[in-house]
């Protein structure tokens, strides 16, 4: 495994190559769940994938910068994968959990470099809804730790909500060169991704039938 | 597969100075405060002004996006004329607090609690908000209601989105040309920095987010909010925050959250149109108002009110507010 580090804005992010490519085909790009990292090598299931394959720490994860005080969103990650792509050219994305949800995003927002979003189960899928959203503030005790506890804290209720979801779907579909550029391969769908699922261009194919799609 | 997560790099918040050097300007009217101090709010520094008498009863000002709590140097002296001690700090990012790595609603939330929690532990004050300060008073006071004693809001009420209202076709487009350039903006913020000019020339810059304001108050916010470099004065706003924003949050969440504020409330509304205002009317907010409300609107006044009219706010403020003690 290698690793490259990476600018978004003032975190340096860590992106693993886990294989360089074994044939054809533009880069495979895996996101992490909530509170995890990128795993140092390839995942059974998407050794298939003939282009190389790379894994991103999210700000706040593995081995990218612990930022002071917290502020994190789904958006800022969304930032963390445009970094990679800005690195990476073109790539498909599968992410795990919260990195599912942020592929989704990226998929919307930078429709030309995503060829294809996975969504699978993992950490962080479900997010917080508005009811469940009340900030609080209590002081966390272990700052400094990786992952950063305001990661978990801040990240496990960013709101999902369906209808700016299907926005970044919507986007997407309208033009992508793909007729389905975003799949949901999660068995467990909380409400926003049940609606992601439903709507007119997202397929619903397990991961390695979606890599076979998107490759 | 194998994973491991270790630690590899955690960085130091990017200090601000704190340095407070004499305004080479003067404004009718403007105090500069007694008191100037930092607070900890969990790595990042925050500045803290206090203008009034330490011994007297607590009043927080929170002021809104892209000001600093010197935008309240006319304003914040009536309050501590009148018997209060207030406290007002700039959010971070802002002013002469730390510029820091990430920023969010939520953060200015927590950052908030750690300077109560140095001037009033876990007793409840006066809390005065405006623009995004009312919005941020508005969430606190529902998560931690035990720090309110009575809460002013000052056209820090959202109702909509800012900008234009859209059709269903058009608003994903819309969503996604915000979205790009934020993205751009990210790839070069690293490295930005604001740009220099005169007083005059950032006060000018000024005066489109603040077209109601007279040229003299805002050639007086720069020697205050800014600071001189060898090539210039430059706005101390963090270069990597931006205008503008997206997410998933709607302005409705803060509607209903006022309905269960549980302590007296006042709000105000304005009806000049302006780039930084909500644009809300009374209609809109009358039906979400908490039992202890009252709600205030000035047809013909802005977004800054308080600045426009600070003797008229402040008078009206001090009524609801009773005595002090």
């Amino acid at each position: 495994m290698s690793t490259v580090t990476l600018q978004h804005n003032r975190i340096e992010l860590a992106l693993h190559q886990l294989r360089p490519a074994t044939g054809e085909g533009r880069p495979l790009l895996l996101l992490h769940g909530l509170g995890e990292c990128s795993p140092t090598s390839v995942p059974h299931d998407v050794e298939s994938w003939p282009g190389s394959i790379w894994g991103l720490d999210f700000t706040g994860h593995g081995e990218s910068t612990i930022p002071v005080g917290g502020g994190y969103s789904a958006e800022v990650l969304l930032g963390d994968v445009d970094a990679a792509i800005n690195h990476l050219g073109t790539v498909t994305l599968v992410g795990r959990g919260l990195g599912g949800y942020v592929a989704l995003l990226a998929a919307g927002a930078r429709v030309d470099a995503v060829h294809g979003a996975v969504i699978t189960d993992g950490p962080g899928l479900t997010g917080g809804s508005y009811e469940s959203s009340v900030p609080q503030s209590a002081r966390l005790m272990d700052q400094g730790q990786i992952p950063d506890p305001y990661a978990l804290h801040e990240l496990s209720r960013d709101v999902r909500a369906a209808d700016y979801a299907l926005d970044f779907v919507q986007y997407s579909v309208a033009n992508s060169d793909l007729a389905e550029p975003v799949n949901v391969s999660a068995l467990y769908r909380p409400t926003w991704l049940a609606e992601v699922a439903a709507a007119p261009g997202v397929a619903s194919l397990p991961l390695s039938d979606a890599l076979n799609l998107y490759r | 597969m194998g994973i491991t997560c270790s630690p590899l790099r955690t960085l130091r918040p990017l200090r601000s100075s704190l340095t407070q050097v004499e305004s080479p300007r003067t404004f009718p009217g403007a105090v500069a405060p007694q008191r100037h101090y930092r607070v900890d709010a969990d790595g990042v520094g925050i500045a803290v002004n206090e203008w009034g008498d330490e011994r007297d009863p607590v009043l927080v000002m929170v002021h809104g996006g892209a000001d600093f709590s010197r935008t309240f140097d006319v304003f914040a002296p009536l309050f501590a004329a009148a018997g209060w001690r207030v406290v007002a700090w700039d959010h971070r990012g802002h002013g002469d607090s730390d510029h820091t790595h990430l920023y969010s609603f939520e953060a200015d939330l927590r950052d908030a609690t750690r300077v109560l929690d140095a001037v009033a532990p876990r007793r409840p004050v006066a809390v005065l908000g405006h623009s995004k300060g009312g919005s941020i008073l508005t969430s606190l006071a529902e998560a931690q209601p035990f720090r309110f004693r009575s809460f002013i809001n000052l056209d820090g009420i959202p109702y909509r989105r800012p900008g234009p209202d859209l059709p269903e076709y058009q608003r994903a487009d819309a969503l996604n040309t915000e979205i790009t350039g934020w993205l751009e903006h990210r790839r070069r913020s690293a490295t930005g920095s604001r740009k220099p000019g005169t007083i005059e020339e950032l006060a000018r810059r000024r005066a489109q987010m603040n077209p109601r304001l007279s040229t003299e108050w805002l050639e007086y916010l720069v020697t205050v909010g800014a600071r001189e470099d060898a090539d210039g004065w430059r706005w101390k706003l963090d270069p990597s925050m931006r205008m503008g924003g997206f997410g998933p949050w709607k302005p409705e969440y803060g509607l209903f959250r006022l309905a269960g504020l549980g302590v007296p409330f006042l709000g105000v509304l304005v009806g000049a149109d302006e780039p930084m205002g909500w644009g809300t009317k009374p209609h809109q907010v009358e039906k979400w108002m908490p039992r202890n409300g009252r709600l205030e609107y000035f047809d013909d006044l802005g977004h800054f009110i308080h600045i426009e009219q600070p003797k008229m706010v402040a008078d009206m403020a001090l009524e609801f507010l009773g005595a002090p003690a």
